[in-house]
């Protein structure tokens, strides 16, 4: 069947500056370019092209344009481009259209709309290069109250994991990632004290010496489950649920599992890897406290266990249900999480923002007078600094990032990671690819990242007064809003900017 | 409550979520006994529950007053039980009236008070009509009288519930001193706090008393068709839901509980297009006309009437049950292991198929399970 | 709590005590070098052997109902139920037997990827959901009766043998939806099941040598454990159930 579809990019190659070098030909795993020896020209298949960048940034004399291509139909607001192109696509193919990272459709992103505030003559501004500035922060269930008796202390916290800045890794699985870039975030981790999520795919056992920088998932399909991998961790997180596609389950495709990734999954290799939409042994809240407990028995309550949920409209209610199952932790991914591959439509649609969501479940904690008993971890499009502080004073104590640590690596969000090729040898298991992420690069990199978004944090925090995360966290008088409705302050606690 | 709504279901969530532990007993002969046993039973699932709400219903409990509507009534003031008794006397001859006896424990903290009022309808009304009356006055009170809830109305029976573990209730309520035919109770894992004692379950309506485990995600659908009948669904549960879905079935529109089972958990297209001709007709009618009550999603219930316990779950089991039988005895539960526990010498215990009722009637002396099997045949079933 | 040791054996009376502690008891048992524990008046008491990771494989036997999640993540150890368990049974069990003398509940053996599960009687909804296998790691689940739905659910891997004692002749067994969405392991079937009670995903095939050595090995331990006659069971017509794809939903997307 002819495709009706037209390319999506448009390269444009400067004959002048293009030295027939072949770089290009030799980093598009996609096979857009190819050389032709005997005309001596480099013939590009724009109908391949996924506008990774991969070759505009290696071709060394900047030959290269990737645009997007500016083929318009007639102007239509309800038939956008996208839209004719999906139903393209559904009449050729048939299927389920399938895509990769976060929800790219405008809903209004909240942080957006929020300011921060700063001190001004009553109180004094802190220099943070000179000033002690903390953010160390403890991720696990807290008492009420302490108990001393005879001035020595009696009550004694269930376990605890030490942070020294409230970002997170957040769950990138190997087989989704090339193990290469699983272990960049590792090293990253270690390295800066901080924590990376084994994603629900396994941990290979060249990571578990980072295992006290792990969260290990125990998701739906339990791949690599057993208890050696659930003991050699930080945390353990129950997923039930991801921001891109929340309420169904995955695939990792037969053609993503290799010896390596079958080993880590404990699946033969070639098969696909089926997550089931719910966790078959839960059913329902009484049910996850089950699963919460069996954890804790099999890593000898040694370890808080974490559950990560969709932000969905309930979500205030159902984090109320998961402190009182047992949780200490509890993770929220909003509406613009990423994803290794989700279908389209459900990435698009389902959810609500991470903003409201968190404001909304911070609080009612807070008026079940059980906040304390959970740390809350929030994720789902977390694009720098400014929106991570906004979070921990909208009520959270840690924030996950995954893209924005892609990003780190070379991801420029193509959307294509479902196709099992990435030219940025991120999102692969091709051992080819895959080489392209060195850790040692990659992990500093990433520490970089880290490292300049905690200072841009201190520098925020100095300018409010403050010296320690704790006394920014849920402390909404720091925040306004611009541009809100009043149901949107009502919902984020916050006032409008002026008030 | 006149804020029913606001005391219900104080964030104005879509509903109020709660998950459970559910048991059931019953002496198929009619032979009363006490509460005893299934206290023991309800505690052994501590684990199912959070603390947040613990009630149980007993059937065959007021032998005295068979005949009588045996109003139960919470008051948080002085104030509100003279209001409401006014308006009980205005509308109800009033035979015996008496504080329901409690005990203090420290488990319990800060409860209403509670009446109990044995009425006859005070209407020019038809007999047939008295149960409406009932639930009219109910509904009354229990909307426009601040500080007060109706918690239980059938006849010869009662509904005794709260906050605080299901154990602690019952030794706060001493259902050890009731004796009935029937008992149900309920362990209740909220997803938000409820200090609220009405919120507690069984929920009750006139004769019905269901308790119930599990999350329906068809609830908004539910409760739209039942508002249709004139029900008004303002507690926000699931299991408020189930209690008005048996009334106006088996009640109003008369039909058996082995249909209004198939309603509630009809089976699937597939099994339907299995049927013979005379089958698929009841079966797809019954999905065309009450498509609305469908329970979808996962649920065990089991509900109580005068003369009659069935338990039921969502027709792909996403909730666990439990059947038992020795002798007369019939037990339904979320877990085996409290069945045991009250009762060493269970003659058979087996695991229902989903959407398949087990009945259990003082009228037939029997139990029945899969349509057309009798206790004798439950052996081979699986 | 009440208990009695004699050599490396110790019993215990598990009645009113709460499943942390007695799983804490169980444990330091098996730290002091106990093999065999022996509980006794079990009335729903959770995650009994979940708690032995890393521990030399030891030996429990449960009289009475043991509670949910009977041996979740067991890494090894036999245990031994007479009565009937309840709900998760071998959960994600990793390695280890459990043999249950009488009826088991929901998701038996959910996710396993080691060990072999016994069960006397019939199993309840969705038995070896998504049971997989790697390399040596097999799980076995030997049912003497028959299940309820969705047994082998997404299954991935491993053996279930589906027995039907009880079954009048000629009587099909009960479950619907027999390995939907199965894409690994073999389901052996002794006696009637209708095409239409199987899910899409899963074909009938010829047995072989092999599968018939399989059959026998594991009904001979179902047979010695629960005292019936090889022979018997043996002398009757199975059936195979393998997925027809390992990639059902390959042609589900478009891109």
């Amino acid at each position: 069947m002819k495709s009706y579809l037209l390319p999506e990019f448009k390269i444009i190659r400067d004959d002048d500056r293009c030295i027939r070098c072949q770089v290009c030909v030799r980093q598009c795993g996609f096979g857009v370019h190819t050389y032709d020896e005997e005309n001596d020209i480099i013939i590009s298949d724009e109908s391949k092209c996924v506008g990774c960048q991969r070759c505009a940034v290696f071709c060394p004399t900047n030959a290269l344009t990737i645009m997007t291509n500016p083929y318009e139909y007639r102007p239509n607001a309800n038939w956008r481009k996208e839209f004719i192109n999906d139903v393209k696509k559904q009449a050729e193919g048939g299927g389920v259209i399938l895509t990769g990272c976060g929800n790219d459709k405008p809903y209004k992103i909240y942080w957006d709309h929020i300011v921060l505030n700063a001190s001004q003559v009553t109180n004094p501004s802190i220099d943070p290069l000179r000033e002690p500035m903390e953010l160390r922060t403890y991720l696990g269930s807290k008492t009420n109250q302490l108990e001393m008796v005879d001035g020595e202390l009696k009550t004694v916290l269930t376990s605890q994991v030490m942070i020294e800045t409230p970002i997170i890794f957040s769950a990138l699985s190997y087989g989704a990632i090339s193990f290469n870039a699983q272990t960049s975030l590792a090293r990253a981790a270690s390295e800066f004290g901080t924590l990376f999520n084994s994603g629900e795919g396994g941990l290979p056992k060249e990571l578990r010496k980072y295992g006290k920088n792990a969260i290990v998932q125990c998701a739906s399909g339990r791949f690599g489950v057993d208890p050696e991998y659930l003991n050699s961790s930080a945390v353990v997180e129950i997923k039930i649920g991801q921001g891109a596609k929340p309420g169904i389950g995955g695939h990792l495709p037969g053609e993503k599992v290799s010896i390596p990734v079958s080993r880590t999954r404990m699946i033969p290799e070639g098969t696909d890897a089926l997550s089931p939409a719910p966790q078959h042994d839960i059913y329902s809240i009484e049910d996850l406290s089950t699963l919460i407990y069996a954890l804790k028995e099999t890593t000898n309550y040694e370890k808080p266990i974490s559950v990560k949920i969709a932000a969905v409209h309930n979500s205030a209610a159902i984090a109320s249900g998961m402190v009182r199952a047992g949780a200490d932790i509890i993770a929220l991914d909003g509406i613009r999480g990423g994803t290794g591959a989700a279908p389209k439509i459900i990435r698009d649609n389902v959810g609500i923002p991470i903003e409201l969501a968190l404001a909304a479940v911070d609080e009612r904690l807070r008026k079940e007078r059980i906040r304390n008993k959970c740390s809350i971890i929030v994720a789902g499009g977390f694009r720098n600094a400014g929106d991570i502080i906004k979070a921990i004073a909208l009520g959270a104590d840690a924030v996950y990032i995954a893209t924005a640590a892609l990003v780190a690596m070379g991801c420029t969000l193509c959307q294509k990671c479902y196709t099992g090729i990435c030219n940025w040898g991120i999102c692969t298991t091709d051992p080819w690819l895959s080489k392209r992420i060195n850790p040692d690069i990659a992990t500093k990199r990433l520490t970089n990242l880290l490292r300049g978004w905690s200072l841009e944090i201190k520098e925020m925090l100095g300018g409010m007064g403050i010296n320690a995360i704790e006394s920014l966290r849920g402390n909404r008088h720091h925040l306004r809003g611009v541009g809100l409705n009043k149901w949107e302050l009502d919902v984020l606690g916050i006032k409008g900017a002026g008030e | 409550m006149k804020d029913l709504k606001n005391i219900a279901n104080p964030f104005n969530d879509d509903k109020v979520s709660a998950n459970c532990s559910i048991f059931g007993m019953m002496n198929l002969s009619g032979t009363t006994f006490s509460g005893k046993d299934i206290l023991t039973a309800i505690k052994n699932m501590r684990v199912r529950s959070n603390g947040l709400g613990g009630g149980f219903a007993c059937y065959g409990l007021y032998p005295k007053y068979p005949d009588h509507y045996a109003l139960h009534l919470m008051y948080n003031t002085r104030e509100a039980k003279e209001i409401s008794e006014n308006f009980i006397d205005k509308h109800f001859f009033i035979t015996r009236a008496e504080e329901i006896p409690t005990k203090q424990i420290k488990e319990i903290i800060d409860p209403p008070e509670f009446w109990r009022y044995f009425v006859h309808p005070k209407t020019e009304l038809d007999k047939n009509h008295y149960d409406d009356y009932v639930v009219e006055m109910v509904m009354t009170i229990n909307t426009q009288i601040q500080d007060t809830f109706v918690f239980s109305s059938g006849k010869n029976m009662a509904v005794f519930k709260g906050v605080g573990f299901p154990g602690d209730i019952g030794r706060f309520f001493m259902i050890e001193d009731y004796t009935g035919y029937i008992w149900l109770a309920h362990g209740r894992f909220p997803t938000n706090t409820l200090g609220w004692w009405g919120g507690a379950h069984p929920f009750n309506i006139l004769d019905w008393s269901v308790v119930h485990n599990g999350e329906i995600s068809s609830y908004g659908t539910n409760q739209r068709f039942l508002e249709m009948y004139g029900y008004k669904c303002s507690l926000y549960t699931d299991t408020e839901v189930i209690a008005y879905a048996a009334d106006l079935l088996m009640r109003r529109h008369n039909l058996p509980i082995e249909v209004a089972s198939k309603i509630l958990a009809p089976p699937l297209w597939n099994t339907i297009d299995r049927m013979d001709k005379k089958e698929k007709e009841l079966y797809t009618s019954l999905r065309q006309v009450y498509g609305g009550l469908l329970m979808n999603g996962p649920f065990s219930i089991v509900i109580a009437r005068n003369g009659e316990m069935i338990g039921l779950t969502d027709r792909v089991r996403l909730r666990p049950l439990t059947a038992a039988v020795n002798s007369d005895m019939l037990y339904i539960s979320s877990e085996e292991a409290p069945i045991r526990l009250i009762d060493p010498n269970i003659e058979y215990a087996w695991i229902p198929k989903g959407g398949e009722p087990i009945i259990g009637r003082l009228s037939e002396k029997k139990v029945i399970y899969n349509e057309k099997l009798t206790l004798q045949d439950l052996n081979k079933e699986a | 709590m009440n208990n009695l040791q004699n050599g490396t054996s110790i019993k215990i009376d598990a009645k009113e005590i709460f499943y942390k502690d007695l799983n804490n008891f169980i444990l330091d048992s098996a730290l002091k070098g106990i093999k065999k524990i022996i509980l006794n008046n079990v009335f729903g008491q959770r995650y009994i052997a979940s708690r032995l990771y890393n521990i030399p494989k030891i030996e429990i036997e449960v009289f009475g109902t043991p509670g949910n999640d009977l041996g979740a993540f067991n890494d090894g150890h036999q245990i031994t139920v007479y009565g009937n368990a309840q709900d998760g049974v071998g959960n994600t069990m990793n390695e280890g037997e459990i043999i249950i003398h009488g009826h088991a509940g929901d998701i038996l053996g959910m996710s396993a990827r080691g060990g072999k599960i016994f069960v006397r009687d019939y199993v309840g909804y969705r038995a070896a959901l998504h049971m997989k296998h790697y390399k040596d790691k097999k799980p076995i689940i030997v049912i003497g009766g028959t299940a309820q739905d969705f047994i082998g659910e997404y299954m991935a891997g491993g053996i279930v043998i589906l027995l039907g004692l009880g079954l009048k002749k000629g009587e099909s067994h009960k479950p619907n939806f027999v390995g939907t969405g199965m894409h690994g392991g073999t389901i052996y079937i002794r006696g009637v099941v209708n095409s239409f009670q199987l899910g899409k995903e899963v074909g009938i095939v010829e047995l072989t040598e092999e599968d018939h050595k399989i059959i026998e090995e594991n009904v001979k331990k179902y047979a010695n454990y629960f005292n019936k006659d090889v022979d018997e069971i043996l002398n009757n017509d199975f059936i195979k159930l393998i997925p027809i794809s390992k990639r059902p939903y390959g042609k589900l997307y478009v891109y």
